[in-house]
């Protein structure tokens, strides 16, 4: 998709702060989430889980719930189709345990029954009977060749022969001559990192409503954050076909990457199917810590050489990720990731996945490149400390830029790296003065970003506004953005703009909102749905005046002739043009449809100031400042506010998040009292600096930036800590009983 | 011809080599040539794979034309969050 004149364009709409339009409603609690919806007769679903880390079912005895007065179904795994498509059959066995229970919270049976208590008590009332197994649940034990086998036989082609079982994926990314790289460096620095599986901590649970009109024809209203996908997995594990299942996706209360998936509507549509009425479910916090996608967990080792003079000659790493019970390809972005952000004459990244007894990995920002940039950060810091060089002076010495042989393949094209850390350089921030006990920690970051399936139609109404319809659920205020490009293309207020987010059944399909896609790839295509209406409105204009098509042009919201021979007409605005649209030929509506390419990868720089109580282990985060090349900022407060959620939600896994699972493999923290996120009173404002170098690959030069800002936070928080307190951390979280403990040498 | 650079760990499906060439004018053809070329590639190519044009990279258009001089890099399927 070649560039506009987006350097030189000057915009009208794009760039503005108009009012989110679904801020009221949601601040009012008008807006319709998961849990909100209802239908007559419905009824009300609970997942019986499992107690074990792993164990076979060895029965399941439902008569005693099914005699419960008020009980309408009960589903267990016998209720659903193996799949022959080994993802989605991962999917399915995910959703409702087949045979055994492969970790604490796997779902084994549900209920519908005419009220929540009633569904409770079934539960009670089911019998299972497990046999434990011997369970695993980090990852460095799950490689060993002795550890307890989670699932056999699931290695894919990649793993060597004599792996412990639980490998199932391996991959390698590189170039040049390591071994040579190495003997060039003046220092080498080799350190080995930890890191804790996370929850996206999305504050709204799971929730769906299912409802069978027929024997295969279905409705489902769920929060997801891709109803085609939804629609596209449902009706495979249904045996439907997708016409016959319309998925509608409510508003969505935060999602991460974690809604990108299906945990619950199978077996909402299972129990409405064998009920023969509505069945809602809705997780409680515990089902969605237990049960729902944490990120991957990871142990990585790093090895950097360096010159004197700050020039890395080579670096290594080898990444161990565990996405659960299941397999799991999230290694294969760390690794292409992990150096990305460097210059490097010689580099080589080796990846494993294995399988332990853990919920099954969802996405989560920027999947597998957080753990894999902090490890590689942490060693580039340490190694600007002991050579006592400047942090920032030695990624600009190093940093990727055009011409860069990338560490996982490609050359880059024009990229933002180096404008990012000039800005940093360049900032008050980075040379304000430090207190005692103060720690300024600083990283790059980087993410691929990328566009998609995408279908868009843009209607012109009679009274001369517009309605857009997209199929991407708005997670971080995508109908404002796509509002305003439909604005800005078609030359009217924003205000005569309203985007909707359409079902399954009444739009083609699109992918799901993720890898930074929507505001890129749904933009473009209402860029190019509004220039198909302008064209239709131009030719109906022509048509009025009598002449020919190709000597109208669209100026500021309306048709005009254009060219010497056009004749002299006044212009014809869109809603006079819509107002006789009955009269020329019937509705105006735009269309476009594509597979989105050019999202253009993305770096940022993240500066983090933190004191850390030495008498309780606390970190304080004093300040901090996200520097990012986000392409032109469509709504500049919503691309604030995703590189000030990322930095947060990545404060978050530096320093207090993990899932901890005890010596019986059960999880003891599923619960936000225990599982502490940050909220506003632990933060101080954190500072944004957009820089708007333009995505070439877009018309406005727009550029993803969802996911970038949670990449840097991990080594920007473990730099600025060690360099307060003297020491160096190497495994996440930083909570205060692991810094004491480093403080009092143990 | 195309010269197509294969990620590290695919190496051993394509006799060592990092790089290897096949007659292809797009990104179908390209998968089409290495599956059958190296049928050990034709797992991956089945699971989903990336394609990177002269840095661009491309997750699934079939027709995207390529020059036998452009820089062509198989890379794994792109996923996000």
């Amino acid at each position: 998709m070649p560039r506009d004149n987006n350097d030189t364009r000057v915009f009208k709409v794009v760039g503005t702060r108009p009012p989110r339009p679904d801020g009221i409603d949601k601040v009012t609690g008008r807006a319709m989430y998961g849990a909100d919806v209802t239908a007559p007769g419905m009824l009300s679903a609970q997942i019986l889980r499992s107690p074990h880390a792993h164990a076979r079912i060895v029965a399941i005895d439902t008569a005693a719930a099914a005699a419960l007065p008020g009980v309408k179904a009960i589903v267990t795994a016998a209720d659903f189709m193996a799949q022959d498509d080994a993802g989605l059959d991962d999917i399915l066995v995910n959703c409702m345990a087949r045979d055994v229970v492969l970790y604490d919270g796997h779902a084994v049976a549900a209920v519908a029954a005419t009220t929540p208590a009633i569904a409770r008590a079934a539960l009670k009332l089911i019998d299972v009977t497990y046999e434990a197994l011997p369970h695993v649940t980090d990852v460095d034990a799950a490689m060993r060749p002795d550890a307890p086998v989670v699932q056999a036989g699931r290695a894919n082609e990649s793993v060597p022969a004599g792996m412990s079982p639980n490998v199932t994926h391996h991959c390698e990314f590189g170039h040049g001559d390591v071994d040579a790289g190495f003997a060039a460096a003046d220092v080498i620095v080799e350190r080995s990192f930890t890191t804790a599986a996370t929850h996206q901590g999305y504050i709204e649970p799971h929730a769906c409503l299912a409802t069978f009109t027929g024997e295969d024809k279905a409705d489902l209203w769920c929060c997801t954050q891709g109803q085609y996908n939804v629609r596209t997995v449902c009706a495979a594990l249904m045996g439907m076909e997708a016409s016959q299942l319309r998925v509608t996706a409510s508003e969505i209360g935060g999602g991460f990457g974690g809604k990108t998936t299906v945990f619950i509507e199978p077996v909402a549509l299972a129990l409405s199917r064998k009920a023969g009425r509505p069945v809602k479910i809705v997780m409680s916090r515990d089902e969605v810590f237990r049960a729902t996608g944490p990120t991957v967990s990871s142990s990585i080792d790093v090895r950097i050489g360096m010159t004197r003079d700050g020039r890395i000659t080579a670096g290594e790493a080898v990444l161990r990720y565990s996405g659960g019970a299941f397999p799991c390809g999230t290694v294969d972005m760390g690794a292409q990731s992990a150096f990305a952000a460097y210059d490097m004459p010689a580099v080589r990244t080796l990846g494993w996945n294995a399988l332990t007894n853990r919920p099954k990995e969802a996405a989560y920002r920027a999947p597998g490149a957080p753990m894999a940039i902090y490890a590689v950060e942490s060693v580039v810091d340490e190694l600007c400390q002991t050579l006592a060089l400047d942090p920032l002076d030695v990624r600009l010495k190093n940093a990727a830029r055009k011409g860069t042989l990338s560490s996982y393949g490609p050359t880059f094209d024009d990229i933002g790296l180096v404008a990012t850390l000039e800005a940093a350089k360049a900032h008050p921030h980075y040379h304000a003065p430090l207190g005692p006990g103060q720690g300024r920690g600083l990283s790059a970051g980087f993410w691929f970003n990328f566009g998609g399936n995408t279908c868009v139609s843009l209607n012109i109404n009679t009274d001369g506004t517009v309605g857009v319809t997209e199929g991407n659920p708005d997670i971080g205020g995508s109908r404002a953005a796509i509002s305003q490009m439909a604005a800005e293309e078609l030359g009217l207020p924003y205000e005569k703009i309203r985007t909707i987010v359409a079902d399954t059944a009444s739009l083609g399909h699109n992918d799901v909102t993720d890898g930074s896609r929507v505001t890129f790839a749904v933009g473009l295509a209402t860029i190019k749905a509004a220039q198909d209406a302008v064209a239709k409105m131009c030719a109906r204009a022509a048509a009025i005046w009598g002449i020919d098509p190709d000597a109208v042009e669209w100026v500021d919201g309306a048709a005009q002739p254009c060219g010497p021979n056009a004749g002299k007409f006044p212009p014809m605005s869109l809603a006079e043009i819509a107002a006789v649209s009955f009269q020329t030929g019937g509705p105006i509506a735009g269309h476009h449809e594509f597979n989105a390419d050019g999202a253009g990868v993305s770096f940022g720089v993240h500066l983090v100031d933190v004191e850390v109580d030495r008498e309780t282990g606390a970190t304080k985060v004093l300040r901090y400042t996200v520097f990012q090349d986000a392409g032109k900022a469509v709504h500049p407060s919503y691309v604030e506010g995703q590189m000030q959620g990322g930095a947060v939600q990545g404060i978050g896994w530096a320093l207090n998040e993990e899932y901890i699972y005890g010596e019986d493999g059960r999880l003891q923290n599923p619960g936000f009292l225990d599982y502490r996120i940050p909220v506003a009173s632990d933060l101080p404002n954190i500072d944004t600096v957009i820089l708007e170098i333009p995505n070439p690959g877009h018309p406005y030069g727009v550029r993803g930036v969802g996911e970038t800002p949670i990449v840097p936070p991990l080594a920007a928080l473990s730099n600025a800590v060690s360099r307060a307190i003297g020491l160096r951390l190497n495994r996440l979280p930083m909570s205060p009983p692991r810094i004491l403990a480093a403080l009092s040498g143990s | 011809m195309v010269a197509v650079v294969i990620w590290g760990s695919l190496r051993r499906f394509t006799d060592g080599k990092g790089r290897v060439e096949v007659e292809a004018r797009t990104f179908k053809e390209l998968l089409d040539r290495l599956s059958q070329d190296y049928p050990g590639l034709a797992p991956q190519i089945t699971r989903g794979v990336s394609l990177a044009v002269d840095g661009l990279i491309y997750r699934e258009a079939w027709f995207t034309a390529i020059n036998p001089e452009s820089e062509v890099v198989l890379m794994p399927y792109m996923t996000g969050g």
